[in-house]
């Protein structure tokens, strides 16, 4: 059991640390290169920016349900969880070090904007050396999961990272894409896509949205023992990482495209699945929602 | 340089290469090698249907042609930035492509890209960046966000970007920077084809990303963070 005060609390609300606490079995948690190391950026000092000792990024090994794992929780904390070459290199090592000690499964806690742009060259090499080191662990045979349902989602390179992993598990709250709306509001006008109309960003890249498309494969309530419920039977579940499975889902998303292209919105998609009020989506709590969804996603995987 | 510029330099020996909208695709000889050709031009943006397209093309490499070396032709100004793509979930299309790649390389195809134009952020991540190897031609631009932008961002004044970026290579764009920081492997000059046919010789399937970067003097913290990480207890 993990401990059930931190259990019980939202995810959303939580630091990634109170994350890995609640999600972990109690004092199963071991970290690598903790805040006590000052493994800091310099780059951000050279800026003169403050700088965070874990680089805004725990990792470590521990165990979840009898199984030994290793994981890495962002924290948006820090610089909305913006990955530079510290906070990149500490999650390429925590998968690269999968691939040589086998452990039950590595669980990546995302929340993150992308790229840290105060060192973005390192950023995006990171995040590129971290999406073929997810690729790399599967392809050793590591179950890699990913939890997004943090205040900042999961965007840019990172979003694509997330999609490399072998299952996802997001809350409602949670969002993930690639560029995040104030991005596309900035470049394309706000006729194109207003960054603050919340509801319209989360039919875009929320959490229920994202699982009747299939982009996600659980879809929980916010709280922290939800998330290891799922994280659990995700790794129960394994992976397939097979040259059959990438043709499914290259079919899944050739049929996406042909099925909902035209679409302007979430709300037209969810119609298209045979939602008869799509409205009412929101409404719905988490089972309500999940036993609706069952016939009505675009994943029959 | 124009795509087919580039095609002539390095497959000499003949190919065959079609550009349908922004996709470019085919093969080209280069001595004993045959290889796939890959690619996007125009500076295009990607989006759901151009990531699709370079998987599917990935994907009948792999079929039809086993271990074909794949060459990447990288023309891009980034991912497409519309509401309609992130609403179908552009990322999990580009990381669809990147996954067809690295099934490409576990399957024993070498996985070459070439820089000839333009590279930007999220359109260079799940195919360039991919690869085994990954160069540029000398006058390629790469980057993530240019400096005036970057400094809005940051807040950051622009003259103080500029200044910091002469000494490090660590956030300003250009292909040199890149290279500091082991994200490319070489920049290609003269005989292209000399170039492929050198690095097909001796390529392997090992990310030496972090170990160049770190030789090269352009990123002194990856390597030794991933080191110690390994060596924890």
């Amino acid at each position: 059991m993990s401990n059930p005060k931190q259990a019980r609390s939202s995810y959303y609300e939580s630091s990634a640390r109170a994350r890995i606490a609640g999600l972990l079995e109690p004092d199963s948690f071991h970290e690598w290169l903790p805040a006590a190391e000052r493994v800091t950026s310099p780059h951000l000092a050279t800026l003169e920016q403050p700088a965070a000792f874990d680089d805004g990024v725990i990792i470590g090994r521990g165990r979840i349900a009898g199984k030994n794992i290793f994981i890495a929780a962002q924290e948006g904390g820090f610089m909305g969880g913006a990955v530079g070459e510290v906070h990149g290199a500490k999650l390429a090592g925590v998968l690269e070090r999968a691939v040589r000690d086998h452990p039950a499964a590595v669980l990546l806690l995302l929340e993150t904007g992308g790229v840290r742009l105060q060192e973005a060259n390192a950023g995006l090499i990171a995040v590129s050396e971290v999406m073929r080191a997810i690729l790399a662990a599967r392809a050793a045979g590591v179950t890699v999961i990913v939890a997004i349902g943090g205040q900042y989602g999961c965007f840019g390179g990172m979003g694509i990272a997330a999609r490399c992993a072998s299952a996802i598990i997001m809350s409602e709250e949670g969002r993930l894409g690639l560029s995040g709306p104030e991005v596309i509001e900035t470049a394309r006008g706000v006729e194109e896509y207003d960054s603050r109309d919340r509801a319209l960003v989360w039919r875009t890249v929320g959490g229920k949205h994202r699982y009747l498309l299939g982009e996600c494969d659980v879809i929980v309530p916010d709280s922290i023992a939800a998330f290891r419920q799922a994280v659990t039977a995700c790794i129960d579940n394994g992976d397939d990482w097979s040259l059959a499975a990438l043709e499914r889902e290259h079919q899944m998303l050739a049929e996406r495209v042909q099925r909902f292209g035209a679409c302007k919105d979430g709300r037209d998609i969810w119609r298209e699945l045979g939602w008869a009020d799509p409205d009412a989506i929101a409404m719905l709590d988490n089972d309500e929602f999940v036993a609706a969804a069952h016939g009505h996603r675009a994943k029959n995987i | 340089m124009e795509w087919k510029s580039v095609v002539e330099k390095i497959f000499p020996d003949g190919h065959e290469v079609e550009q349908t909208g922004n996709l470019i695709r085919g093969y080209g000889r280069c001595g004993p090698h045959t290889a796939a050709v890959i690619g996007t031009t125009d500076h295009t943006d990607v989006g759901v249907e151009l990531a699709l397209a370079m998987a599917a093309a990935v994907i009948n490499v792999i079929r039809d042609h086993p271990a074909r070396p794949i060459v990447f032709l990288v023309d891009t100004s980034g991912q497409r930035l519309r509401h309609r793509d992130e609403l179908l979930g552009l990322n999990g299309y580009m990381a669809h492509l990147a996954k067809c790649v690295e099934m490409a390389r576990r399957r024993g195809h070498p996985i070459i890209s070439l820089v000839y134009e333009q590279a930007l952020s999220g359109g260079f991540l799940a195919n360039g960046m991919m690869a085994d190897v990954c160069a540029a031609l000398p006058e390629a631009e790469i980057r993530v966000m240019g400096l005036a932008a970057m400094a809005r961002v940051t807040r950051i004044g622009e003259e103080r970007l500029t200044e910091l970026s002469k000494s490090s290579p660590v956030f300003a764009p250009g292909a040199k920077n890149y290279l500091l920081m082991g994200g490319l492997d070489a920049l290609w000059e003269g005989d292209l084809s000399l170039c492929l046919s050198a690095v097909l010789k001796n390529i392997d399937n090992t990310d030496h990303r972090r170990s160049l970067g770190y030789e090269r003097g352009g990123r002194m913290l990856a390597y030794p963070v991933v080191q110690r990480v390994l060596a924890s207890a």
